[in-house]
């Protein structure tokens, strides 16, 4: 679960990103964060990420308040949550499985587990093939397939994926959302902000919409 | 970072990788050095306070009885342990002992030209110049030797060494520490992106830290063996040169556990392993130190 109460957020530079902004989104839910360039569909995941710390209100992953985590309880926060970024953040020194494999390190997994869990989920992002092959080997999908692989491998409840298709052509683009919708039928909650309408529309999910700092629809569609 | 094992992260830098070695490997090699020369110089001094002994040589014109007699004079002031009388004979069989390989020092020397000697152990190295005045009071006793000026000698050989010694370590220490706390500090730059992306994906600050503290504890173990097998074939290499120079002197040691012991005359291997164990330790602090240093100074989580 994710709630946002009240919350809002200026930066620094006195430029107010989000206005006391409230909703709630529950266990296994795949929803929608769309909205103009600038709306604040980062800010809102990287709030929940802990990667900034809102200027009023209260954040909840579950039971935790992550506004007022200690620097040192971010982590834990952060293994509870698998990100995928827009621009991947993959490591270029490392091989695919190795990239994945290092969710799993962190969390102090045995070798053999490591090595389990990563040929899963290879298989699951179909680079079984490519296991061994470094970032720039890779096509941008591919690129963005490894991502999502770190993000699930260590079991995370939530995948906040922010712009995942922003960078990939129109069928690239599907076959993440095909791969998110799977991993959300696993029970998994997914939070993916988006700028692309036709396929909000046509994968017929939960849509938060934002603008200009504010939440401006909140749709919970039952099917 | 557990993917990346340590030696490969070694590898992946080799000249910052061997900076950091050699500079420690310098330090602890001069380390030991001095180390060895000042437990070294303290046992020598240590050996000489502790035999307190004055040596007179007589003319030939003194008699045996006159030489008895003066043994019976120094025992009776109560400040003497025992006296050995050395004839001219047995002064040439010493001789001979001590020249047994140069047949060129032997040659034209007989038992006339060697004097006789009385030899003075005093209970105490306090009473040395008492012993010594009776000695030069004493008629045909040609010259007096006792071991003072060498004491004094040695005194200020062992202290000059441990001061140079303090001083050279402390500058070498403080290298090494600021050099290994560079480069340290250039691999935290150099994996900056990747230590952030670590960061977003739930790695803890000390998951993050701790292979760049092993990373300097390695450059520390690794230097000091390094240095310890140069400086142990010096050992091995110079020890028989030292021998012949310090003959008569017997082993010293500077820890005895037991019938156990460790010599620093001739240096023993048990030593040796004691230095390497030291220095290890040492080393490691200092590995332990830098990387913590540049991680404080260049790591922001």
């Amino acid at each position: 679960m994710v709630r946002f109460e009240n919350v809002s957020k200026t930066f620094p530079n006195r430029k107010q990103a989000l206005y006391s902004v409230n909703f709630t989104i529950d266990d296994g839910e795949f929803v929608f964060l769309v909205g103009p360039s600038g709306a604040g569909k980062t800010t809102i995941l990287r709030l929940i990420f802990r990667e900034l710390i809102p200027t009023g209100g209260s954040i909840f992953v579950d039971a935790l308040e992550v506004n007022k985590l200690k620097s040192k309880e971010v982590p834990y926060l952060r293994r509870k949550i698998g990100y995928i970024f827009q621009d991947f953040k993959i490591l270029h020194s490392r091989t695919v499985a190795e990239n994945i494999a290092v969710t799993l390190e962190i969390l102090d997994k045995k070798k053999e587990e490591i090595d389990e869990k990563v040929k899963d989920i290879l298989k699951i992002i179909n680079l079984e093939d490519k296991k061994d092959y470094f970032p720039v080997q890779l096509s941008l999908g591919e690129i963005q397939r490894v991502a999502i692989g770190r993000a699930v491998v260590g079991d995370a409840d939530i995948i906040l994926a922010d712009e995942p298709t922003g960078n990939l052509d129109p069928k690239t683009s599907w076959d993440i959302v095909k791969l998110l919708g799977n991993i959300n039928k696993t029970g998994k909650t997914i939070i993916m902000a988006t700028h692309n309408i036709d396929m909000v529309s046509s994968m017929k999910k939960r849509v938060l919409a934002v603008s200009g700092g504010k939440l401006v629809k909140t749709e919970k569609i039952v099917y | 970072m557990k993917t990346l094992g340590i030696w490969q992260r070694i590898r992946r830098n080799p000249y910052q990788s061997a900076s950091a070695a050699l500079i420690m490997a310098l330090t602890f090699f001069v380390t030991g050095i001095f180390i060895i020369l000042a437990l070294f110089s303290s046992s020598i001094l240590s050996y000489f306070e502790s035999k307190p002994q004055v040596t007179a040589f007589f003319t030939d014109k003194k008699d045996i009885n006159s030489i008895k007699n003066l043994e019976a004079a120094l025992k009776a002031t109560g400040k003497v342990t025992s006296t050995k009388f050395i004839s001219k004979e047995e002064a040439l069989a010493i001789y001979k002992e001590q020249n047994k390989n140069d047949p060129l020092l032997l040659e034209m020397v007989t038992a006339e030209i060697l004097p006789a000697s009385l030899e003075v152990q005093a209970t105490d190295p306090k009473f040395l110049p008492d012993i010594n005045a009776i000695l030069k009071g004493e008629p045909e006793v040609e010259e007096v030797i006792y071991q003072k000026e060498l004491v004094e000698s040695l005194l200020s050989w062992t202290n000059n060494i441990r001061k140079i010694g303090i001083v050279v370590i402390g500058v070498l220490f403080f290298v090494s520490l600021l050099i290994l706390t560079t480069i340290i500090g250039m691999k935290i730059a150099l994996k900056k992106e990747e230590i952030d992306i670590l960061t977003l994906v739930g790695a803890t600050e000390s998951y993050i830290k701790r292979p760049f503290i092993l990373e300097g504890m390695v450059y520390g173990a690794i230097g000091t063996i390094f240095s310890w097998i140069i400086l142990y074939g010096l050992v091995l290499y110079i020890t028989p040169h030292l021998g012949n120079f310090l003959l008569g002197i017997p082993d010293l040691y500077i820890a005895a556990w037991g019938s156990y012991r460790i010599a620093i005359w001739p240096i023993s291997p048990s030593f040796m392993v004691l230095l390497l164990l030291v220095e290890i330790i040492a080393a490691i602090t200092i590995g332990i130190l830098g990387s913590t240093i540049a991680l404080k100074r260049y790591l922001k989580i």
